[in-house]
């Protein structure tokens, strides 16, 4: 009895937070998604569905289209590169393979909002990019590096990629790489020997890598509005806007709760899995 | 085996990628020209330009942020640990529903989070400021805290309590003698992630701020957004990548300690 009282006293000041600011917080999201907004930027009485019929005016559709879409290629981009460095980190030994680690890790430790501005001052009409750019004739002098949807993307790989590179390192790690030449003595090609036995050797990094990335793309907000142009807007700079612009705070909320429903989805999906692999014989 | 190349190839570019924006924004925070295109000497004005008086309002956000970060990891570095050790040492339904709840924040995109808590303050008519902000971080940094001791928990040799125990320690002495100092690298380690996350922040604080309370990265992005003082943009954030790098630092060698000690 004592065991338990000690578990209650240890467990319950951060459950308890959590309870009142995470999961309160999460349900009236919800709760307010279904009440009406006042006109001074408030949140009515009583129930409706307005805010949720609202979804279906036409920008919404394109907007979500827009976040699902770029946060897949981010993803998929991602995961191209970080295979390969994986691939590299995983066989090397010592010294080297800490180095290289450190300096893929270090700039993720560098403030986010710092990193997305680095890229806006890079890309700026006056920066040194365009200006090189220019005069070497690559671009015309309407050409625009920012305020478009691949300045968008760029950025989106740039402060993503540490998030594919480390768990799918940490499977590299693990993968025992005389596999690899066993296949090849077998007669498979470089390239077709990576592709059949280190990608399925390292699917479970694979899995929490795509996770790692697709949920925060999800839900970028300040890439767009800092890199982006008016056309290149996704959900959360809707969500921003519905809160801080126009003040639609039920508005805001069905958007933030299609939002969740979004990123639930690979959420699921790794859990799932995890717990396939986890109860399945060995 | 010959190894194929294109793995070095695809992690020289990627390096390059990576570092490209960062080293040419600390290279111009020292260039006498207003646009990096064009190198006008090395000058240190713009740093110069952060202190004069008309500044003043960086160097308060500097200040509030700063204090939100210490409070907010001190906070955290308590509800973590006593999180991770419920984790660690008990299995039951409670711990099912509390190792669950503790990832959420982390994985959850922080937009979510930020907005979810400013619509639970505006239905209960919670004045924003700097205290809804503090609310905020200690939610998302806790869970990392927690992360971090979990960690540490793992290579804990737990007959070191029992020795304790049989040689006459009550529990509060084991606690404060044993279980602290064994545990204190993770803490610390953890406070110091927390710390970083809770500097690092821009859009959670967003959602939560009121009127006159902005910490550095929300001052920051409204420069950036209407493209005001480039150059002093720069300074600031060189400064701030030197301080980032400083608390890094100070955790790693803490975690790098840890085998050593185990081994001793």
């Amino acid at each position: 009895m004592i065991r338990r009282k000690n578990e209650i006293l240890l467990t319950a000041p951060t459950l308890v937070w959590l309870a009142v600011f995470f999961v309160v917080p999460t349900f009236a999201m919800v709760a307010i998604s279904f009440r009406p907004s006042t006109l001074y930027g408030g949140v009515g009485e009583g129930w409706t569905l307005d805010a949720w019929r609202a979804l279906a005016n036409p920008s919404y559709p394109v907007i979500l289209w827009r976040t699902v879409w770029l946060s897949l290629v981010t993803t998929a981009v991602c995961l191209a590169l970080a295979l390969p460095i994986a691939f590299l980190l995983g066989r090397l030994q010592g010294r080297w393979r800490g180095f290289l680690l450190m300096l893929v890790i270090v700039p993720f430790w560098t403030n986010f909002v710092i990193r997305v501005a680095a890229w806006r001052i890079m890309l700026h009409p006056e920066g040194l990019l365009r200006q090189t750019l220019l005069s070497t004739g690559l671009i015309g002098p309407d050409t625009l590096l920012l305020y478009n949807e691949g300045a968008v993307l760029m950025v989106m790989i740039y402060t993503h990629l540490p998030f594919a590179i480390l768990p799918l390192y940490a499977a590299a790690e693990r993968f025992d790489y005389s596999l690899l030449e066993a296949a090849r003595d077998l007669g498979a090609s470089g390239f077709g020997a990576a592709m059949r036995i280190f990608v399925p050797g390292v699917s479970r990094g694979l899995l929490t890598a795509m996770a790692l990335v697709l949920i925060p793309a999800l839900g970028s907000y300040v890439i767009p509005d800092l890199v982006g142009g008016p056309t290149d807007e996704m959900i959360g700079n809707k969500i921003a806007q519905r809160t801080l612009g126009d003040r639609n705070l039920p508005q805001a909320a069905t958007l933030s709760v299609a939002l969740l429903a979004f990123t639930m989805i690979p959420i699921l999906v790794v859990y799932l899995l995890n717990r396939k692999e986890r109860t399945a014989p060995v | 085996m010959k190894a194929s190349r294109v793995p070095a190839i695809v992690l020289a570019l990627v390096l390059v990628f990576l570092y490209l924006p960062i080293l040419l924004l600390v290279a111009n925070s020292f260039n006498a020209a207003r646009f990096s295109s064009t190198w006008g000497g090395f000058t240190l004005k713009w740093y110069a330009a952060l202190l004069h008086p008309s500044n003043r309002d960086i160097w308060d956000a500097a200040q509030r942020t700063l204090l939100i970060a210490l409070s907010s990891s001190a906070v955290s570095m308590i509800l973590g640990t006593l999180s991770a050790c419920a984790l660690h040492w008990y299995r039951s339904r409670l711990q099912q529903a509390n190792h669950g709840l503790l990832y959420l924040p982390i994985v959850i995109p922080d937009l979510l989070m930020g907005i979810s808590l400013l619509l639970f303050f505006v239905a209960l008519g919670v004045t924003l400021g700097t205290g809804t902000i503090l609310v905020a971080h200690i939610t998302f940094c806790a869970s990392f805290v927690a992360v971090v001791v979990l960690g540490r928990l793992q290579g804990f040799d737990e007959n070191v309590i029992a020795a304790a125990r049989d040689l006459g320690a009550t529990r509060w002495t084991i606690v404060r003698r044993v279980v602290l100092p064994l545990l204190a690298p993770g803490i610390v380690a953890g406070g110091l992630l927390a710390f970083t996350l809770s500097v690092d922040d821009y859009v959670i604080t967003f959602f939560v701020t009121g009127p006159g309370s902005a910490t550095l990265p929300l001052k920051i992005y409204s420069m950036v957004k209407h493209s005001k003082d480039l150059p002093l943009i720069n300074a600031i954030s060189t400064l701030f990548l030197a301080l980032t790098f400083l608390v890094v630092w100070l955790s790693q060698r803490l975690t790098q300690a840890q085998p050593d000690r185990a081994s001793r």
